[in-house]
């Protein structure tokens, strides 16, 4: 089990430095130039002597992979950072100071790493209670009109563009009718009214989202009612109720958790139109922010280091329930 | 070995005749290409602590007829007619509600393949625990367990008490196969349905199980229908035997009978192709040559016709217009067979015995 750990976490951090390194290398040696907008920003003229100077004090104008040592360090010890003439301190764990508002990246991350935190919580409790729980009934009922309207309606929002959905509910419901006001409020401020401001947010993208859920949670329980074991189940007396939540559902859950670990990761790595649509200050609205001209290096970099993060661990954490799910899978 | 306790009275009251009786039960299934006609027109009976052996191809309705007394087929796909008794009640067309009291209880079954029949995320002692506390809901969990080591114990199992904790995929293939046995047995079942109990073993465990079931039968004096292809546990275990093809019952009587005079060319085939251990290395197995007929249409004639070797020695086109009826032979009311053949006993004596090793014969005698 400890190898099988190890071996895992090793794979895991290599996934994400090439990650990042893939990141750092494509942005560093794309066609922006992140000393323009510098240069630019100040009132002289900005002559190619100048951008010359101010990509050197960047460190722009090392190879990529020196420049990307040295970003890497800063997130074991201090650094400080010059961008054109002014120089930052960056504490550790640094991960570079923003080109944007020239704060350090780490403590934005900090701030907006908690909404979307909260929308992946909240969105992905949505459409999995609601997603498993009619792809139960619809199985328990198949091939019935209720079955068949299930299957269909599901079909009916899942062709309903996302963004089109974030829109609609935002529009009519905050905006026009006023119903619900919604946003991010920091949660130290007023928790209910962080709570009420996500609300929708998650309800939408838990709504949009629990189809995929319900179909592949019928087809799941459709196959395993199949099973010698369901209708050996069945043969022992006990009731359908019992044998369909108990025996089939138990053994159905285990891909579905599967593929919940890897959407739950993918949602933590940032719900871009939720909160982009809802003006939420997340993960996906700050790294969507950064890849807008002038490109914000340092924070893209700490974004997609962070999604490649949370997609591993949650990878990783996969496999382990596995083990609690499947007995057969434990190891020693 | 601790003893079980028993307080089941051999012989339930309300039935004076046999306790499992089927009369003329036939089992459809629509499906996308038609009506598949899984059983037709079987009749069988069972007496406590007697022993059924269905015997047939795949295919030929051994299991969905023995499904069908636990009312097993989905309502919505399954067309059931005929008539089933358990200890004198009507199972066809009860309440799901009824049925749940019977299955389990009265009348359990053991699947073939014990690996896929037990569920692989709960342990054993859970499975057969549940078992037990849905038909006993006075029962504690620790009554419940108690029942559960005592019954692993019962079939078998070694440290009964450490294993009852283990998932399935713990046991090795004979001991999941008692597991599968226990937990049939927990409450004391009158009727016991093994479907293909032993094919999934090799021969050795084989033998065990089929002793331990006789056993158990000599103890509990429950019915047993054994469904099997393979004639050797016929002959060790049937007292009766139901040779079924395509559906219908094409053989019935009692085992001796059955193995000593077979009366039906597809009973002749099946005997022919069983390999024996002490048989000659170059002596021929002859297979019944062609594949089972289509449930799906019917043939007009008897369904074995069109690879019966035989059908020559009746008169004109009899085999393949008209359906034999399942009707006494040459060997008395015991013995009933589904074939046109006047004097089945003569071509056995004189074409298919010589073929067949002798062993095998002497064996029913």
């Amino acid at each position: 089990m400890l190898g099988f750990v190890v071996r895992r976490l090793t794979a895991s951090l290599m996934v994400i430095l090439l990650a990042s390194l893939v990141v750092f290398a494509i942005f560093y040696l794309g066609p922006a130039n992140p000393a323009r907008p510098v240069c630019e920003a100040s009132n002289k003229q900005c002559t190619p002597e100048r951008l010359a100077v101010i990509e050197k004090s960047m460190g722009l104008d090392q190879p990529v992979l020196v420049a990307y040592r040295d970003f890497m360090k800063g997130i074991v010890r201090d650094r400080d950072v010059v961008i054109g003439q002014a120089e930052y301190h960056c504490d550790a764990p640094c991960l570079g100071v923003s080109y944007g508002n020239r704060l350090q990246v780490t403590d934005e991350l900090k701030q907006h790493i908690v909404p979307t935190i909260l929308i992946a919580i909240g969105g992905s409790a949505v459409y999995l209670t609601l997603g498993v729980a009619i792809g139960v009934l619809a199985a328990a009922r198949r091939g019935s009109v209720e079955d068949r309207l299930l299957v269909s309606g599901s079909l009916v929002v899942s062709s309903i563009p996302y963004y089109l959905m974030c829109l609609l509910a935002w529009i009519y419901l905050d905006l026009k009718w006023g119903l619900i006001d919604t946003g991010y409020f920091p949660i130290g401020d007023n928790p209910w009214k962080t709570f009420t401001g996500l609300l929708l947010p998650c309800l939408v993208l838990g709504i949009a989202s629990c189809p995929g859920y319900a179909r592949y949670t019928r087809g799941q329980m459709v196959e395993t009612m199949g099973e010698d074991y369901i209708r050996a189940a069945t043969a022992k007396g006990l009731s359908n109720r019992v044998v369909l939540f108990k025996h089939t559902l138990r053994a159905a859950i285990v891909p579905i958790v599967t593929i919940f670990g890897l959407d739950f990761g993918i949602l933590l790595a940032g719900t871009i139109f939720t909160e982009k649509i809802f003006d939420v200050d997340g993960i996906g609205k700050w790294g969507l922010e950064a890849i807008s001209s002038p490109q914000d290096l340092p924070v893209l970099t700490a974004t997609v280091m962070i999604g490649a993060i949370f997609i591993v661990v949650s990878n990783l954490l996969v496999d382990i329930a596995y083990g609690f799910l499947d007995p057969r899978v434990r190891i020693g | 070995m601790t003893a079980v306790s028993m307080d089941r009275p051999s012989g339930s009251a309300g039935a004076s005749g046999p306790f499992l009786e089927v009369r003329d039960l036939t089992v459809k299934f629509p499906t996308a290409d038609g009506l598949v006609h899984a059983v037709s027109d079987l009749s069988y009976s069972v007496e406590l602590g007697k022993t059924l052996g269905i015997v047939g191809e795949s295919g030929s309705g051994k299991s969905v007829s023995s499904m069908a007394v636990l009312g097993l087929h989905d309502r919505r796909s399954a067309r059931i007619s005929g008539s089933i008794t358990v200890d004198g009640q009507e199972v066809v067309g009860l309440s799901e509600n009824r049925l749940r009291k019977l299955r389990g209880n009265q009348v359990a079954m053991i699947f073939q393949d014990a690996l896929a029949a037990l569920h692989p995320f709960f342990r054993v002692g859970d499975q057969l625990a549940e078992g037990y506390l849905v038909h006993h809901p006075k029962a504690s969990k620790r009554d419940a367990r108690k029942r559960a080591i005592e019954m692993l114990d019962r079939v078998g199992i070694p440290s009964p008490s450490a294993r009852v904790d283990d998932f399935p995929h713990q046991f090795s293939g004979g001991m999941r196969q008692r597991v599968m046995i226990a937990m049939g047995l927990i409450n004391d079942p009158s009727l016991l349905i093994a479907d293909e109990p032993t094919t999934a073993l090799d021969v050795t465990v084989q033998a065990q199980i089929l002793d331990l079931l006789q056993d158990l039968q000599r103890e509990f004096n429950s019915a047993i229908i054994m469904i099997t292809h393979d004639l050797g546990v016929i002959a060790e275990m049937a007292d009766d035997v139901l040779v079924m093809y395509s559906g219908r019952a094409v053989e019935y009587g009692s085992c001796k009978e059955i193995l000593s005079h077979p009366e039906m060319p597809y009973t002749w085939g099946l005997l022919s192709s069983v390999p024996s251990v002490d048989s000659d290395v170059n002596a021929r197995m002859i297979p019944i040559p062609g594949t089972p007929p289509s449930l799906l249409s019917p043939l007009p004639g008897c369904a074995f016709e069109p690879r019966c070797s035989h059908k020559d020695k009746v008169g004109g086109d009899l085999c393949a217009t008209q359906l034999p009826e399942l009707r006494p032979g040459g060997r008395g009311e015991g013995h009933l067979k589904r074939c046109h053949l006047t004097d089945p006993d003569q071509i056995y004596a004189a074409e298919v015995l010589p073929e067949i090793e002798p062993d095998l014969m002497e064996d029913g005698r």
